[in-house]
């Protein structure tokens, strides 16, 4: 199951060069950059684990690209999102965030049902990768 | 889709058999970026004539690649070594504008660092530090001042050699996203690169800026003075003629720098000087510097040498 979130999230996975001319319109907006991965891939998990600081002051995409290149070496395996901080508030605003890089195969969720009382139905939905432990869950 | 659209594009377009370069110096504006070089630095000849070689390079190598005989993108990395005050950052800047209009350079800024921005203050704090200056200066052009102090051989613990290896990596592989310029004292350079072939290997360019003669060094203090709405009377020419080769003489001359700092400290003795004297002024006297102003230096009444005092 192709998990989806994020700005791009209707569109097929964005090519190197797309992503380059994203967070090129990103830098433009004089907004900071920084690049997450995880590898639990529910919807609920929005912390992500950092790769790096978030880059401030940069010009042009290419040390973006360069990190990310950096991060698919140790975690291309996994899901490496781009996320693009905007400042001029006066306090960090999550500007655009897409998903730059997924696992080869997605197994998709279990969904489980538990009865509670009066034969109330409660839905949990959990990855079947996260019955491995962290680090093990992709290729 | 795209990628097939393109594909197809360059195939059909043929190859132009006459490529105009005059034109190309124009329409990329580079024989202006030249032309302000020119008129706005004065002596400097022999750099001016590097930087034009190295422009005409460029120019004949984008010539190349239209015409399809392109080869590897030309190794821009470059040194300028001279004396302090010989306009080295400002040429550095002059230059990321030629390299951005020709192409070369995707934003064309500089960014401008020393040593203490480069090398950490501990273990593993120095390597992500030159990264992320490093990815600062993508796109554009990393100028580093006083290249040799990353280099300390007395001292083979420091984490200045991990800013080398970073460095002289970056300079290979990305050497399409980024120009490094290193800039120092001339003896100095020449005995950093001695100790580190890797730097020498990788820089094609080496341009020398020499030190000002004391009739360039009036005329830019005629310049800044010009820009600054002041000017010399008669007598303070003359004085300052002969202010110039006397602190020459001098410890810590810095050419060009010492001579705004003289220009400076000759304001205030001009502010000075009106201040205490009557209280109605004209523009005239707003504007002129006299000789009192320019003779008043200590430079006159043998100088710095032993002082300690302003």
């Amino acid at each position: 199951m192709r998990v989806t979130q994020g700005t791009f999230s209707f569109l097929p996975d964005l090519t190197d060069e797309q992503i380059t001319a994203q967070v090129q319109y990103c830098l433009d907006n004089a907004w900071a950059v920084g690049i997450e991965h995880t590898d639990d891939p529910h919807p609920r998990n929005t912390y992500w684990e950092l790769w790096g600081m978030p880059m401030f002051d940069l010009k042009d995409a290419a040390g973006v690209v360069h990190e990310l290149n950096e991060c698919r070496k140790v975690h291309g395996g996994a899901y490496i999102r781009i996320n693009a901080f905007d400042a001029s508030h006066g306090w960090e605003t999550v500007r655009l965030s897409f998903i730059a890089n997924r696992p080869a195969r997605e197994p998709g969720f279990r969904l489980t049902r538990t009865e509670g009382p009066g034969r109330n139905i409660v839905y949990t939905t959990q990855a079947y990768v996260t019955d491995k432990p962290e680090g093990e869950r992709y290729g | 889709m795209a990628d097939a659209g393109e594909l197809v594009a360059t195939e059909q377009a043929p190859a132009p058999d006459l490529i105009d370069l005059k034109a190309d110096i124009e329409q990329t504006g580079v024989a202006e970026v030249l032309d302000k070089l020119d008129r706005e630095l004065i002596g400097l000849a022999p750099v001016k004539q590097r930087i034009r070689e190295i422009a005409a390079l460029l120019v004949v190598e984008r010539a190349r690649q239209t015409l399809g005989l392109a080869t590897e993108p030309p190794t821009l990395h470059m040194s300028f070594t001279g004396n302090p005050g010989t306009g080295k950052t400002t040429v550095a800047l002059r230059m990321a504008d030629i390299l951005h209009r020709l192409g070369y350079s995707r934003r064309g800024h500089l960014v401008s660092v020393t040593r203490d921005d480069l090398v950490g203050q501990y273990i593993g704090h120095t390597a992500p530090k030159t990264k992320e200056v490093i990815k600062k200066a993508m796109g554009g052009v990393l100028f580093i001042d006083e290249a040799y102090y990353l280099y300390r051989p007395e001292n083979e613990r420091d984490y200045g050699q991990e800013s080398i290896e970073i460095l002289l990596q970056v300079m290979e592989n990305n050497r399409d996203d980024l120009v490094v310029i290193l800039a120092g004292y001339a003896d100095r350079m020449a005995r950093f690169f001695e100790s580190n072939p890797g730097f020498r290997s990788r820089i094609t360019h080496h341009v020398d800026f020499p030190d000002y003669g004391d009739e360039e060094l009036m005329a830019i203090a005629d310049k800044m003075l010009e820009q600054q709405n002041f000017r010399f009377d008669d007598g303070a020419r003359a004085a300052f003629a002969e202010y110039i080769p006397r602190r020459r003489a001098q410890p810590h001359f810095a050419n060009a720098r010492s001579i705004r700092n003289a220009i400076d400290r000759m304001r205030l003795r001009l502010a000075h000087r009106i201040f205490s004297a009557e209280p109605l002024v004209s523009r005239d006297d707003l504007m002129t510097l006299r000789e009192a102003d320019v003779r008043a230096s200590r430079v006159y009444s043998g100088g710095l040498a032993g002082e300690t005092a302003p």
